[in-house]
Formats: C-alpha cells, structure tokens, sequence
C-alpha cells in the first residue's frame, strides 16, 4: 500500500493540482478543463493567467487526443495510455504531459520544438500567420499550431524530453510553464 | 433558393452561432474548441456560400469569443475569407477589456484578409 502514500508524497513535493492517467478523449478533456477552472476561481486568480492556464491545457489535451491512436504497441496492450499534470507554485503554473510516440516520430517533433524555441516573440508570430494561410487541417483535425500556440499564449520555452521505451516506442514529456506574475508593460 | 437561419445554442466547447439573413445578424460567440473544428463549421462554411449568391446589401458579421482553440483559429480564418468574398462585409471583433490575447488575434485575422474590422472591448 506504501504506493499511494508515495504518490502523495510525489504530488505534495511537486505542488500538483491535478493529475490524470488513462485514455484521452474529448470528454475527458472537458472534464479536466472544468476541474483545473474550478480550481483556479477557487483560489480567485487573475483572469489573464486563467485563460493562459486554459488555452495551454487545451492545445496539450487536444494534442494527446489527436495522436493518442498512433502508438500500438504490445506494452500498452490496445490502451493509448498517457499522462496529464498541472502544477500550482508561488509564481508559475506548470502544465506538463507524458505520452508514448513511435521512435520515427521523435526526430520530427524534437525538431518541431526546437524549431518554435529557437524563435522569439516576432518569429513565433510570423510562423503562426504563414502556417494558418497556407496550412491543411490534417486528417487528424490538427491545425499544425499547437506547441506554437503553447510558446505565445505562456511566453516561455516549451521544456521536453524523450525517454527510449522499447526499440520501437519512446515516452515523450513535454512542460509548459506559465508565470503567474503579470506580464509588466507591453514591449510593443 | 430560401436560406434557412442557423441559430446553435453555445456549449462548453462549441460557440453560440446565428446566421440571419433577413434579421441581418450574423455572430459567432462564446467557446470554439470542439474535438473536429473541420466538421463543426462545415455548416458555417456551406451557408456562407450559399449567403454569398444572395448577401444583403451590408453584413456586419461579429465575433465575440471567449476563447477557441488552434484548429477553429485555422476555421475562423475560413470563414474571414468566404465573408472577404462578399461586398459590404464589415467585422466586429469583441474582445474582454483585459485579454490582450484575444485582442491580438483579432488583429492578426484582419491582417490576413481583406475586410475592414472593427474592434471593440466589453
């Protein structure tokens, strides 16, 4: 039984708010959505950080729905399972996933990544506006604008990480903070 | 061809939506974050078309979102070029006194099409 004690203990040290593990869907993202907004007006935060909070948390969920079926792999046995965690400090909300991708995906999207890192807040706004006017909605449903997205609304880098499974999968983490300082003065 | 009016109750992850022709009201307002944005506004799009054969002589076509994900963002950029396409088309544009985020992307949408906007804060 000592597990859940040392889960608590985990969720406690890292200031985790929520934490969802299992299959994703829209449903599910609802319900998430609707707790992390519950919990935010509970503790009366201001109205900016709460959107940012929102818009991040959506783009990470719809994400691991919209990819969630692409990894079939016999250690999931069919179950697409993934992970979802928000975490509340002092000054910084942390939205943070876990979910298994193919290894041929993981140079695409280390690449993808670094790429949005690499742009500062002009560059990530001009990318945004080429990719929207010549861009397809994928198959997937996807606009292609999620992670850069993710870098405006939080004005951070997105932090990320791929941990080898097997020879065919690996565990791909991806953190997004956001400062729960207002932004003081516009630069532009 | 008559236009039957579009008028969808808003939802958590869906916008309220009216397209009234002969009312002359056009708004999309409230949440956009549904699972399949492509096939949520698909009856948008068609009606817009349809609208464009027979439009009014102005359309003042407003948004007033909350908030929408990255695929209705790809959409709404849609729907902007369809109303390009149809003379005497102005945009409002509503947007929450303190989101600057959402004030932003209303300027960024009038940047990528031809339409006069009109930008207000409640």
């Amino acid at each position: 039984m000592k597990y859940i004690y040392e889960l608590h203990k985990t969720m406690l040290d890292r200031s985790l708010i929520l934490v969802y593990e299992g299959e994703f869907t829209q449903e599910i993202t609802k319900s998430v959505l609707a707790m992390a907004e519950r919990n935010m007006d509970a503790i009366g935060e201001d109205a900016s950080i709460k959107r940012k909070v929102f818009n991040v948390m959506v783009e990470c969920l719809q994400n691991i729905v919209k990819h969630s079926d692409e990894v079939d792999d016999d250690l999931y046995r069919g179950k697409n399972s993934a992970i979802f965690m928000v975490g509340k400090q002092e000054d910084m909300y942390v939205i943070s996933s876990g979910n298994p991708v193919s290894n041929d995906k993981v140079a695409i999207l280390h690449e993808k990544i670094e790429r949005i890192n690499n742009l500062d807040k002009d560059g990530l706004k001009a990318l945004y506006k080429d990719i929207i006017k010549t861009g397809d909605i994928s198959p997937k449903g996807g606009a292609g604008l999620g992670f850069i997205d993710m870098a405006r609304k939080s004005g951070q880098k997105l932090q990320f990480d791929f941990e080898p499974i097997n020879n065919r999968i690996s565990f791909f983490s991806l953190k997004t903070i956001v400062p729960r300082t207002k932004e003081s003065g516009k630069d532009d | 061809m008559s236009l039957d009016v579009i008028n969808l109750e808003g939802t958590e992850d869906t916008p309220k939506i009216i397209l009234d022709k002969n009312n002359g009201i056009f708004e999309i307002s409230g949440r956009s974050l549904p699972e399949d944005a492509a096939d949520f506004y698909k009856p948008v799009l068609e009606w817009l078309e349809e609208y464009s054969k027979q439009a009014n002589e102005e359309t003042n076509f407003i948004f007033k979102l909350e908030y929408f994900n990255t695929a209705s963002s790809k959409l709404i950029l849609d729907i902007l070029s369809k109303l390009e396409k149809i003379n005497g088309t102005t945009i409002t544009w509503y947007y929450h006194e303190d989101d600057e985020d959402m004030e932003e992307a209303g300027t960024e949408f009038s940047e990528l099409v031809e339409v006069p906007f009109e930008f207000k804060s409640y």
